[in-house]
C-alpha cells in the first residue's frame, strides 16, 4: 500500500516524507506555534493550577465521608453528602436567597445606575463632580461599607436612619418612630447596602455607554419631532442593551459570589445566609469537609449554568466590539 | 432635501433656551441623587473625627468638635493594626506585579501574535472568574495545611494573582490590540526580539492600560476578605480581616469604626479618584473605553 502510494500521487493524510521541502515548512511552522504559545503558558498553566485542580478535589471530597472533628471516621460515603445537600431546608432557603440577592440587587442597581446615568449625560453645572461623588461608595472597602453601614445606618439608637427620622420629626414636635432595621428587616438591609455600592458601578458602564452613542442620530429624530421618550425607547435603549448586559452580567458574577455584606451586616443570621456564606459555615464552623465539598460541588454546577449563559452575552459584545 | 436644511437651524434656535432650562432642573436633580450616595461616606468620615460620645447621639451631631480620638484609639487602642495594613500591601502589590508579568505575555498571545483559538482561550481565563472561589476554599486550605503555607502572606499572593489574572488578560489584550501592527513589524524586521520588543515597544505604548490594569487588581486584592479569614491565623491577616474584629459591637465604639473603615479605604479612594477614567475601562474588562 505505501509504496503504491509513494509512487504515485502522494496519499492526501500522509504527507510524503521524503521530500525535505514540505518536511522543513512543518518544522518550521510547529517551531512558530511553539513561539507564539510561549508567552500564553506560564499565565495559562498557572491559572490551571490554582483554580481547576482544587475543584477537582472538592468533587473528590464530597463523595467523602470526612469531618475534621472525627478523623478517624474517614471513608467513601457515596451520595449521602449530596442527599444531605438536597434535603436540608436551610441550605434550599440559602440557595433561595442567593437568587433573590443577586436578581434584586443586580436590577435595582441597573435601573438606578441607568436612570443617573442619563442625567450625568446631560450638560449641567458640577457634572464631572456629581460623577465623582457618585463613584465614591464603589471605592469603600466592602467589608469597612458594611461595617459602616451595620453600626452608622442601621443601629437602632444612633444610627443615620433613626437620627435623621429624629431630626425630622424634631421640627414638628414629634417622636419619631425607631425602627430597629436589621431586625425587622435583615434581607433588604443588606440589599440596600449592596445596591449602594453596585449602583455606581452600573452607572459607570451605562455612561460610558451613552457617550458613545452617535449624537447626530438623536439630534436628528429631535428635529424630526421625536418626543424624549421615543428617543429613549428606539435610539437609545437599544444602543444600551449590550452595556446592561455586560453590567448584568459582572454584577452577577461579584453578587453571587457575596460573601463580606453576609458575614458582616447579619452574619447570616435571620435567614440571610447565601451560598458562600453556608458554606464557609459548613466548613470553618461544623468542620464537615464531605458536606462543604458537596455544596461546593452544587454551586459550581450552578455557576456553570449561569456561565454557559453569560459567556454566549460576552461572546456576543466581544465580536461586536462593544 | 433643502426645506430641511432650512428649518434645522431654527428648530435649533427654538430648543435652545428651553433645552438649557431643562438642564438646570436635571441638574440639581442629579447633585441631589450624587449627595444622597456620598453622605454614607461623608457620615463615616465626619464621625471618625467625634469623639465616642458626640458619635452616639440621636440625632446626629454635626456640629460636635472635632477630634483625633477615634485614630488614636484605632492605632494605639488594642491591636496595632500596622501589621494588617502592612499584609494588605504586600499581598496587593506582590499579586498586582505577579499578575501584570503573566498577564501580559498572555495577553501578547492573544493579541499581537495570536496563538489559534485565542479567542477559547480567552473564554477560558473568563471562565474561571465565573467559578464561586468558595467552592475551592477547602482544597486550597488543605493543601496549604499540609505544605505549611496558612498564615502566610505569600500563600494570599499566590490567590489574589489566580483570582485577577482573567481580570488583567482581558484588560491587556484590548489594550494590546490597539497597538498598531505596523510598529511591530518594523520593529521585527530590524530584527528585534520579543523581550525587545516587549520592553521599548509594547510595554511603554501600551503604559496608561497597564496602569488601568493594576488599579483594578490593586484594588480587588485589598479588598479581599474570604480567602484572608480563612486561611490566616495570626501573622498574616489583613486590612479587612483586622475589620471583621468590629462585626459585633462593644458599647461606645462607632468613631472609632469610623476611623478604622476610613483608614482601611483610603489606599482605595485615593487610588480610584485619582485614576476614575482607568475605573470603568477596568471595571468592563477592558471592553468600555
Amino acid at each position: 500500500m505505501t509504496t503504491v502510494s509513494t509512487d504515485r500521487a502522494p496519499s492526501v493524510d500522509k504527507p510524503p516524507r521524503r521530500s525535505s521541502a514540505p518536511d522543513a515548512a512543518y518544522s518550521l511552522s510547529s517551531r512558530e506555534r511553539w513561539m507564539r504559545r510561549a508567552p500564553l503558558l506560564p499565565g495559562l498553566i498557572f491559572l490551571i493550577i490554582v483554580t481547576q485542580l482544587p475543584f477537582v478535589a472538592t468533587l473528590v471530597i464530597s463523595f467523602m465521608r470526612w469531618n475534621a472533628l472525627s478523623p478517624q471516621n474517614k471513608g467513601f460515603a457515596g451520595i449521602d453528602n449530596y442527599r444531605k445537600v438536597f434535603s436540608d431546608s436551610a441550605l434550599r432557603a440559602s440557595i433561595v436567597f442567593t437568587i433573590v440577592l443577586t436578581v434584586t440587587v443586580v436590577l435595582v442597581s441597573l435601573l438606578l445606575g441607568m436612570l443617573i446615568a442619563l442625567l450625568l449625560d446631560r450638560a449641567f453645572f458640577g457634572r464631572g463632580v456629581v460623577r465623582t461623588l457618585m463613584i465614591t461608595p464603589f471605592l469603600v472597602v466592602p467589608v469597612a461599607a458594611a461595617l459602616l453601614f451595620k453600626h452608622g445606618i442601621y443601629n437602632p439608637s444612633f444610627g443615620l436612619l433613626n437620627g435623621t427620622l429624629t431630626a425630622i420629626w424634631n421640627v414638628f414636635n414629634g417622636s419619631a418612630p425607631q425602627p430597629d432595621w436589621l431586625t425587622e428587616h435583615p434581607k433588604l438591609m443588606i440589599e440596600a447596602q449592596l445596591i449602594w455600592q453596585w449602583t455606581p458601578f452600573m452607572m459607570l458602564i451605562l455612561l460610558a455607554g451613552l457617550q458613545s452613542r452617535d449624537k447626530e442620530v438623536v439630534q436628528a429624530a429631535h428635529v424630526d419631532g421625536a418626543s424624549p421618550w421615543q428617543v429613549f425607547r428606539y435610539i437609545t435603549f437599544p444602543h444600551l442593551r449590550k452595556y446592561l448586559e455586560l453590567g448584568g452580567l459582572l454584577g452577577s458574577i461579584y453578587i453571587v459570589q457575596n460573601f463580606d455584606s453576609v458575614f458582616t451586616i447579619t452574619s447570616g443570621g435571620l435567614g440571610t445566609a447565601n451560598l458562600p456564606y453556608t458554606i464557609y459555615q459548613t466548613f470553618f464552623s461544623a468542620h464537615d469537609y464531605g458536606l462543604a465539598s458537596a455544596q461546593g460541588v452544587v454551586v459550581v454546577v450552578g455557576s456553570l449554568i449561569i456561565a454557559t449563559f453569560a459567556l454566549r452575552v460576552v461572546s456576543s459584545l466581544f465580536e461586536e466590539g462593544v | 432635501m433643502t426645506a430641511a436644511v432650512a428649518t434645522r437651524p431654527t428648530t435649533h434656535a427654538e430648543k435652545e433656551p428651553r433645552k438649557s432650562h431643562a438642564n438646570v432642573y436635571f441638574g440639581v436633580i442629579a447633585w441631589i441623587i450624587g449627595i444622597i450616595f456620598v453622605v454614607p461616606v461623608l457620615f463615616m468620615i465626619l464621625t471618625s473625627f467625634h469623639s465616642e460620645a458626640d458619635a452616639s447621639t440621636n440625632p446626629p451631631s454635626v456640629g460636635a468638635p472635632l477630634t483625633l480620638d477615634g485614630y488614636r484609639e484605632f492605632f494605639s487602642g488594642g491591636i496595632d493594626p500596622w501589621p494588617y495594613l502592612a499584609n494588605s500591601l504586600t499581598a496587593s502589590v506582590l499579586s498586582t506585579i505577579i499578575v501584570l508579568a503573566l498577564a501580559i505575555p498572555a495577553a501578547y498571545a492573544c493579541s499581537i501574535r495570536p496563538v489559534r483559538k485565542w479567542t477559547d482561550v480567552m473564554f477560558f481565563f473568563l471562565s474561571t472568574k465565573m467559578l464561586p472561589p468558595v467552592a475551592g476554599l477547602l482544597p486550597i486550605y488543605l493543601i496549604a495545611q499540609r505544605i505549611n503555607m496558612l498564615d502566610n502572606i505569600f500563600l494570599l499572593v499566590i490567590l489574589y494573582t489566580s483570582m485577577n489574572l482573567p481580570i488583567a488578560v482581558w484588560m491587556m489584550r484590548s489594550f494590546l490590540a490597539e497597538i498598531p501592527p505596523a510598529i511591530l513589524e518594523a520593529a521585527s524586521i530590524d530584527g528585534a526580539g520579543l523581550l525587545y520588543q516587549m520592553r521599548r515597544i509594547i510595554v511603554p505604548i501600551s503604559m496608561p492600560g497597564i496602569a488601568a490594569t493594576s488599579l483594578i487588581c490593586f484594588i480587588f486584592s485589598w479588598n479581599e476578605l474570604l480567602f484572608a479569614r480563612v486561611l490566616t491565623g495570626v501573622s498574616a491577616q489583613t486590612g479587612p480581616v483586622f475589620l471583621t474584629s468590629f462585626v459585633t459591637s462593644q458599647g461606645l465604639f462607632l468613631a472609632k469604626v469610623c476611623a478604622a473603615a476610613t483608614i482601611v479605604s483610603l489606599p482605595v479612594l485615593i487610588a480610584g479618584f485619582a485614576a476614575q477614567d482607568k475605573l470603568v475601562q477596568g471595571l468592563s474588562l477592558g471592553a468600555v473605553k
